[in-house]
């Protein structure tokens, strides 16, 4: 009898909290409705690992993105009404699943109009399909992947393509007349594999040795840059993430590789040459921005960036996310409909627009920016120093 | 040959931080019989601690790295630090749990863990990002038949193999090294010969927190790169090294770091993800062999 | 009346279950619960499942496998190959997505339980922590092979895995599980796992084949845990072998532990707060693990025995009479109602 009665009380609280659930519900549509009348918040959502091995480029695109924010002074003007804006941090401790769960809760829970992030490939990829199912357009910030804009048309990124990245590599490699390369990549990574495959295909030379590693639990490189040695090459190629390549280089030297190494843009942290110490002399490597540039864009975005962070200088994490950030922003400006589709209509148009990296055109097939790319160079002080600049 | 010799040093350069770190987990759970997976984030806040430390003696800094003395000092303080660390995690968090399920005490050590990596990464002037490790060692390389041997390479692994020599003479020879053995024995009876088994193991976790943090400087000088997660790789494979030679066996700890350092680098060479898994095939395949490892004596259960 | 009554018993449970699920798609129609929620709902349910097998296992066979990950990364990978390698783009997919989601469930869970009994058999000769180190290590021998297999994506992982797994179905399989896990426990199979937990060397005595029921116990709790793992992948759409570390094992542990090691009701708390826990503590930013460790170290601390250690609710429990009224191996014993509370 008793567990009679409790099944029935139970009953009876479900139906009452449904009920409840009902009555609330119209009350949340209408106030939603109301609010469209008042400047809405625009609220932008941003992706990066804040915590975990990549937190370093997170802490760069965070303080990218303070920039803009700085300059929008909380507001963004469209059609002569004053929004109210939001920039809303989220941490997804650079893995995958992480990621995924974030997405669902900015999109679904903050309702934000646009999602600028993350800068992994591979958490690209995981949660690119959830940015494109809930309609929400979303700038990827350092994602390089080829696959990544390929899932749907609310993907768009604010760097170029590691085949881009490869390419300008092979082609550095081949007017300093290196005929010769080794490559070390981490396996486990879509950015690292991509842009290996990338050199390959573009490099004219003869590439002697490739070796591979997992992941980045082992900080032992040893074995198979002696490997690598033995070949003598006369470039070593090192697609790898940030917080690998310092060891790397390091290790390279102590191996005995005296070539010069070229790596792609995740070498743009000045970690990477205060862990390599002496050897990160003349690592070159292909990056997105030059804070040396002169371009008036790329200088009052430096001089900006400074005036808010007086102790560092703006890397290409800062610098991407800056763009992609202010790519959102101009789409918002210049939306036909302030609203998630509206958006993204609006970013697929943009056509010279004005960034310190140069002048910027979304090519709306690929979703992919036509931009250059320069080639930075480490001195043995760890400072970093503009060589030459590649267009497409 | 010369590759060989020169792959023999790689991994006897990894194997002695495996052996050092595996030194202190073999010793806790010989004596408290708990995994204490906590134990290679020990390793991290040596290798921290010595980071910020050295950054207190910049004053005595000359050409890019400091004078035997201050380097010495250094050491010992992070020793100390770290084995305070220890000593305390063990009183606050181990010693409740000590009668319970040995499980109990395992997930615990998990959440230390946790506590462990993530209380300095929110600190704000620790924080997430890795930092280069400064040069504590001379860095000199020699040429020794065809391999370069660096000299923070023979410093590694003569410290080890001097740390395991004296701690071994320091078990079997000591009052203190006697009541350890004593209290690994049987606790109960330890206690009523007058044994503070407490102070023992309190002991024993100072010992085993020293050894990390000195493995600590030592990883850290080989891969110049200090962050709060460094610990907890390595600390699953040094406690796959101690059950390799024996969970409880000082000398097989030291063996089972170094078989397990130089069959990693071997296999590398052979294949990277080969490397990685070498060292669980090689567990797996002595376990089933000798289930209490190499040089692990085997109980009998009595009913 | 009665009949009634017992119908309300039988079915209770059940009548409950199907009523949460309507109460949550009633919230999530009405736009309270959004997909954040929802997804957060659906791992924690796969946790559930993961967390149940590992009880089996851990709480009521009395083994250590400290490698659980494993047998949800096969369970994952199997599943992912069947629905997208072999069918993805097929007729038959679009046609009949159930049967291919439910076909790659069964292979997943089948893949991870052959391993399991393989697993299984060291478990005959290793006791205690040799046996939670050679599951640690299997577990990650097992992620060093997924990363070498190529055309599964290596240590990349799988990306566009079919979205089949909805609330619904983890929810079909959660309660699915837990019905099977319970009316496990109470059978023979179930007393002879406890009795091993309890003793092994007297249920070897007893004339218990411990052999036997320590592999049957790992086997089915990869099965389980291949199912869950079949499950996280069509949730994720994204696998990758390093997601099944041995940080995730430990998750899982922790789940078990705090929930309370050998009670369903434990498992299913544990691991239903364990995984709200830390995305309810974002607001948090850098301290939230901080303070989750700091929640789980005090648990154990001052709840050992985990949050409902020894006690299950009604519904996952059979009084003990109705218990004795069975037998237990072999005859049928004289006065049952005598022996209650016997010593295992």
């Amino acid at each position: 009898m008793k567990k009679a009665l409790a099944l029935i009380l139970m009953l009876v609280m479900v139906l009452s909290l449904a009920a409840c659930g009902s009555s609330a519900a119209p009350a949340a549509s209408s106030s939603s409705g109301t609010a469209a009348a008042a400047p809405e918040t625009i609220k932008i959502g941003f992706v990066f690992p804040m915590s975990g091995t990549g937190a370093m480029a997170g802490r760069y695109s965070t303080h990218g993105a303070d920039v803009l924010k700085e300059e929008l002074g909380g507001v963004i003007t469209v059609n002569g009404v004053d929004h109210p804006v939001e920039f809303i941090y989220a941490d997804n401790e650079g893995s995958e699943e992480k990621t995924t769960n974030v997405y669902q809760k900015l999109i679904e829970e903050e309702g934000v109009i646009a999602i600028v992030g993350p800068d992994a490939s591979k958490c690209a990829l995981a949660a690119g399909p959830i940015a494109q199912n809930a309609g929400c357009p979303n700038v990827a910030t350092f994602a390089t992947n080829t696959a990544v804009t390929e899932v749907g048309n609310y993907i768009f990124r604010a760097c170029f393509i590691d085949p881009f990245q490869g390419a300008v590599a092979a082609a550095y490699c081949e007017e300093q007349g290196y005929k010769t390369a080794c490559i070390m990549f981490n396996n486990a990574d879509a950015y690292s594999v991509g842009l290996k495959d990338a050199f390959i295909e573009s490099f004219d030379g003869e590439v002697l040795g490739i070796e591979e590693y997992s992941g980045s639990d082992v900080k032992d490189y040893n074995v198979q840059l002696t490997k690598l040695a033995a070949q003598n090459p006369e470039v070593l190629l090192l697609p790898n993430l940030n917080v690998e390549l310092g060891l790397q280089i390091q290790q390279a030297r102590t191996a005995g590789l005296t070539c010069p190494i070229v790596c792609g843009d995740s070498a743009d942290t000045p970690d990477v040459a205060k862990v390599a110490g002496a050897a990160s002399d003349g690592v070159a490597y292909v990056s997105a921005f030059s804070a040396e540039s002169t371009a008036p864009a790329a200088k009052a975005f430096v001089d900006a960036y400074v005036a808010l962070y007086p102790d560092e200088l703006p890397n290409s994490n800062a610098e991407l996310t800056y763009e992609a950030t202010k790519m959102v922003v101009w789409a918002i400006q210049n939306a036909a409909t302030l609203d998630r589709d509206g958006v993204r209509d609006a970013i697929e148009s943009i056509d010279g627009l004005e960034l310190p990296s140069g002048s910027m055109t979304m090519v709306a097939e690929t979703r992919n920016p036509s931009k250059g790319a320069v080639i930075m160079q480490y001195d043995a002080e760890g400072v970093t120093h503009y060589v030459a600049t590649v267009n497409p | 040959m010369a590759t060989i010799l020169q792959y023999l040093v790689y991994g006897l350069q990894l194997g002695s931080v495996y052996a050092l770190l595996a030194l202190g987990y073999t010793m806790v759970y010989g004596i408290v019989g708990m995994i204490n997976t906590a134990h290679g984030d020990f390793l991290m806040i040596g290798a921290l601690g010595t980071f910020f430390i050295a950054k207190l003696f910049e004053n005595f800094h000359v050409d890019g790295t400091y004078p035997m003395l201050i380097v010495g000092l250094i050491i010992l303080i992070a020793m100390v630090i770290t084995g305070g660390i220890a000593v305390g995690v063990e009183a606050i968090a181990y010693r409740p749990l000590r009668n319970k399920p040995r499980m109990i005490a395992l997930i615990t050590a998990v959440g230390v863990s946790m506590f462990l990596e993530n209380f300095p990464r929110a600190l704000p002037f620790i924080g997430p990002n890795p930092r280069p490790f400064p040069t504590l060692f001379i860095n000199r390389t020699f040429r020794v038949l065809g391999a370069s041997i660096t000299s923070t390479q023979v410093i590694m692994i003569v410290l080890a193999a001097l740390t395991m020599v004296a701690l071994d003479r320091f078990v079997a020879k000591t009052k203190i090294g006697g009541q350890m053995r004593a209290v690994s024995m049987d606790k109960d009876a330890a206690n009523l010969m007058g044994i503070n088994v407490n102070k023992v193991i309190s002991i024993t976790f100072f010992i085993g927190g020293a050894l990390a943090a000195v493995s600590g400087i030592c990883y850290a000088s080989a891969y110049p790169q200090v962050e709060v997660y460094m610990g907890s790789w390595l600390g699953n494979m040094s406690f796959v090294a101690a059950v390799l030679g024996g969970i409880g066996d000082i000398r097989g700890a030291m063996l089972g770091g170094f078989i397990l350092g130089i069959a990693q680098i071997f296999a590398t060479a052979i294949n990277s993800t080969f490397g990685y898994a070498v060292g669980f095939i090689i567990l797996i395949i002595i376990l089933l062999v000798k289930p209490a490892g190499i040089m692990g004596k085997l109980t009998i259960e009595k009913v | 009346m009665k009949k009634c009554l017992l119908l309300l018993k039988k079915f209770g449970p059940l009548l409950g279950s199907i009523l949460f699920y309507a109460l949550i798609m009633f919230l999530r129609r009405e736009k309270i619960l959004n997909g954040y929620y929802m997804q957060v709902l659906m791992f924690a349910g796969v946790n559930v499942m993961m967390t149940v097998s590992l009880n089996l296992v851990n709480g009521f066979t009395g083994q250590f496998c400290i490698g659980h990950a494993g047998f949800m990364s096969l369970g994952a990978y199997g599943s992912a190959v069947i629905t997208t390698l072999l069918f993805k783009g097929t007729e038959f997919a679009a046609a009949a997505p159930i049967a291919v989601f439910l076909l790659g469930l069964l292979c997943g869970g089948i893949a991870a339980a052959l391993v399991g009994v393989l697993i299984g058999v060291p478990s005959l000769k290793l006791k205690g922590d040799y046996l939670a180190i050679v599951t640690l290590a299997f577990g990650e021998i097992v992620r060093a092979l997924l990363r070498l297999i190529q055309p599964i994506g290596g240590a990349r992982g799988m990306i566009g895995i079919p979205n089949y797994a909805n609330f619904g179905w983890i929810m079909f399989f959660v309660v699915l599980t837990l019905w099977l896990v319970r009316n496990l426990i109470y059978s023979p199979f179930g007393r002879a796992f406890i009795a091993i937990r309890d003793n092994e060397i007297a249920a070897d005595a007893m004339g218990i084949n411990t052999t036997r029921y320590k592999i049957l116990s790992f086997c089915i709790a990869a099965f389980i845990a291949g199912v869950a793992g079949g499950l996280y992948a069509h949730v994720l759409s994204f696998i990758q072998p390093d997601s099944f570390s041995f940080t995730k094992s430990s998750d899982f542990l922790v789940y078990l532990y705090a929930g309370g090691s050998g009670s369903l009701t434990g498992s299913v708390i544990g691991a239903v707060l364990l995984t709200i826990l830390p995305e309810m503590l974002r607001f948090l930013a850098d301290w939230r693990l901080v303070l989750y460790a700091l929640i789980l170290v005090c648990v154990m601390l001052y709840r050992s025995e985990g949050l409902c250690g020894g006690k299950e609710v009604p519904f996952l429990r059979i009084k003990r009479e109705s218990l004795y009224q069975e037998p237990l191996f072999g005859r049928r014993r004289a006065s049952s109602e005598h022996e209650e509370g016997g010593q295992a």
